[in-house]
């Protein structure tokens, strides 16, 4: 389906990342946002809380982040496509709403415009180690999917993308963007409407005693229905089967008979190949691989280049969805090269993942950085450099030492 | 054999998940029974009521309740009822549940909904105690009380429902035990009708936990406490509906004034 041309503000634009990302939810049919202001993401709701009135939305500022997410899930049931913003102090009392996001299958989108460090952390600069909390941040077993932008353009057709997964698929998605990319101002070009895509929301159109919410028709995915149709529905957080009833009185073996927690992973799981989208560059005949995701793709494509001036044979891989992770890729390129660098804000997250998949069969450095900043390239460079001379295999992640840490820590 | 008997509520209620859980002598029943005849009374279109409750004993009553309902997370049933009423301003959204789901955890947006005056029904039913986790202290326990965290005796000041829903800006406020199940129903019935956020504090007994440990004796000897120890006292100032430990506890329809609900606030403010 094509997006509705009352929701899109077609032009083209001089606008920061989070500003794109709000016209990405216009254009995308987000009809409902509650957020809670916090640095560096308030202004994707600033700009969200102007375009509402003029495409029909609500906005509202909720009194905390444990309010804004439960609030999303009530109006996403209520039908309308919904959202929340938020960095990462106000992405951790979202946990909680995340998982009953999941458990309940309720389509929605997170942005998370990360800032560096934990606790309050560095509130106006950037940061990218929200990652592993993206994948397993609330408790019980659940999938979920999350998308990495590196440019005001990008958080634009992200958002859309973000929306139509979640919709495809009843399941949260996180948008982890940055600082770095939130603040950054660049042109953004907004195509006219009937060049989006935008997924509509499947419905369930059967009789209506019959319907069971959480039965799925296609792909795993079961279709929805709006509160106030007369469906009489039933939702829990507790572990439910079909009909949305807790399985409370149950034995083992009814629980997890009938429960949908296995589908909640399975969902995504069996579809990861359809979901999955990366960025190759130059991987034919790649000695070393370059992993990277959101701003530091940016800033890696640099030090890929001195590399390639200095000879050596260096490709790229970005992912444009960081999860479900691009597993069998990995693998396979694993076999094939001497070694991964993987460049991230933080002290080692998807370098883990990088590692995992890699099975022993290639080098794994870590190209680390504490935050309120990106990478030096040369760091960069000189990590690749590293990977590409050493004739070792080495167990496990390697940290490369960075100038910045030399400097500090001598 | 005789007929086969039914409930007459059967048709509200999701009679493929009775037996209900709740202990005998148990007031959420009794409140659940006002809240449909509430609903009867009223002549709603049931297909647009919707029913949220949070985590509890009185949790459980989205469970039972055969209308679109939804059991959240602790404390998070009034932002997603929130949720709801915002995103369908027609449905006619209710939140039933405890006095430590509303006024504990989900203290804040109880506050902040009762500010902003969402139009929602809030039944909150009071036992004085945390029941489903078994007996401990709650933030409306009285003094003195036991329960299995305050094992010398509660000395936290409880709060007062009431006053708190005044304070925060709440149209319609009323209070209730479990035995005036016709004013209740009554008191129900004006707080759905009215627009804006209202409140129905039910007193209700924990013939299980609270009683117990208190020996208060059984749910019939609390509602006998009732109806010695309630003073109806409509207009009451909020600031005087202090529960003390077993002394009178007022009742009565406190607050019933005109606010202007967020929604309607919304649209003037954006034309």
């Amino acid at each position: 389906m094509k997006a509705n041309p009352k929701d899109v503000f077609s032009g083209t634009y001089y606008i920061d990342g989070d500003v794109a990302c709000a016209y990405g939810a216009a254009a995308a049919g987000c009809k409902f946002l509650a957020g809670y202001p916090i640095t560096p993401s308030t202004e994707a709701a600033e700009a969200f809380a102007k375009l509402a009135p003029q495409i029909g939305a609500m906005f509202i500022q909720m009194e905390d982040e444990l309010g804004s997410i439960v609030a999303v899930l009530g109006a996403s049931w209520a039908g309308k496509k919904s959202m929340t913003i938020t960095s990462g102090p106000g992405f951790s009392l979202m946990m909680e709403g995340i998982g009953f996001g999941a458990a309940l299958e309720t389509p929605f989108v997170i942005i998370n415009i990360q800032r560096g460090g934990p606790s309050t952390g560095v509130p106006t600069r950037t940061g990218q180690a929200d990652m592993m909390q993206a994948r397993w941040g609330s408790h019980g077993d659940y999938e979920i999917i999350a998308l990495s932008p590196d440019s005001p353009q990008e958080s634009f057709e992200f958002t859309i993308k973000a929306f139509n997964l979640a919709e495809r698929y009843r399941v949260p998605v996180m948008l982890m963007s940055d600082e770095c990319v939130g603040h950054m101002t660049e042109k953004v070009v907004i195509p006219s409407a009937s060049e989006i895509e935008v997924e509509p929301r499947r419905f369930y159109h059967g009789p209506k005693d019959q319907y069971l919410p959480f039965k799925p028709d296609r792909d795993l995915v079961p279709p929805m229905v709006k509160a106030g149709e007369g469906y009489r529905l039933h939702l829990t957080g507790l572990v439910h089967d079909e009909n949305g009833y807790p399985l409370l009185d149950c034995d083992i073996d009814e629980v997890n008979q009938k429960s949908t927690t296995r589908r909640l992973v399975d969902k995504i799981r069996a579809n990861a190949d359809k979901i999955i989208e990366i960025k190759e560059d130059s991987l034919d005949d790649a000695e070393v691989v370059v992993v990277s995701y959101g701003i530091t793709s940016r800033v890696a494509l640099k030090g890929i280049e001195q590399a390639r001036e200095y000879g050596i044979k260096v490709g790229s891989l970005r992912l444009v969805t960081v999860w479900p992770f691009p597993e069998k890729r990995i693998t396979e390129l694993a076999h094939k090269i001497k070694g991964f660098v993987v460049p991230e804000i933080n002290y080692g997250q998807i370098v883990f993942e990088v590692e995992r998949c890699s099975h022993g069969k290639a080098n794994v450095v870590l190209v680390p950085h504490g935050g309120a900043g990106v990478h030096n390239p040369d760091d960069i460079f000189e990590a690749i450099k590293q990977v590409a001379k050493n004739k070792e295999k080495y167990e496990g992640v390697v940290e490369y030492r960075t100038s910045l840490e030399r400097l500090i820590f001598g | 054999m005789s007929k086969e008997k039914h409930h007459p509520m059967e048709s509200w209620l999701r009679m493929d998940r009775i037996p209900h859980i709740w202990c005998p002598g148990c007031g959420i029943g009794t409140t659940l029974t006002a809240v449909i005849a509430a609903l009867e009374k009223i002549e709603v279109n049931p297909d647009e009521v919707c029913v949220v409750s949070g985590i509890g004993c009185t949790g459980r009553a989205a469970g039972y309740l055969k209308f679109d309902s939804f059991h959240t997370t602790h404390g998070r049933a009034i932002p997603f009822a929130t949720g709801i009423k915002l995103a369908n301003p027609k449905l006619k959204v209710m939140v039933i549940s405890g006095d430590g789901d509303l006024v504990a955890i989900g203290g804040n947006h109880f506050v902040h909904a009762a500010r902003r005056n969402i139009d929602l029904t809030v039944i909150c039913v009071n036992n004085f105690i945390y029941a489903m986790t078994g007996g401990q202290v709650a933030p409306t326990t009285p003094l003195t009380a036991y329960s299995t965290t305050s094992p010398y005796g509660n000395f936290e000041p409880p709060a007062n429902i009431p006053r708190l829903a005044e304070a925060a800006g709440a149209v319609y406020v009323a209070r209730w035990t479990a035995l005036h199940i016709r004013r209740l129903t009554k008191s129900i019935v004006e707080a759905i009708q009215k627009p804006g956020f209202s409140v129905v504090e039910v007193i209700s007994p924990c013939a299980q936990y609270y009683s117990r440990i208190n020996r208060l004796g059984d749910g019939l000897d609390m509602m006998k406490f009732y109806h010695q120890n309630s003073l109806i006292k409509h207009m009451e100032p909020t600031e005087n509906l202090d529960i003390q430990y077993q002394e009178q506890i007022i009742v009565g329809k406190f607050v019933d004034r005109e606010r202007v609900p967020f929604t309607e606030l919304q649209k003037e403010g954006c034309n």
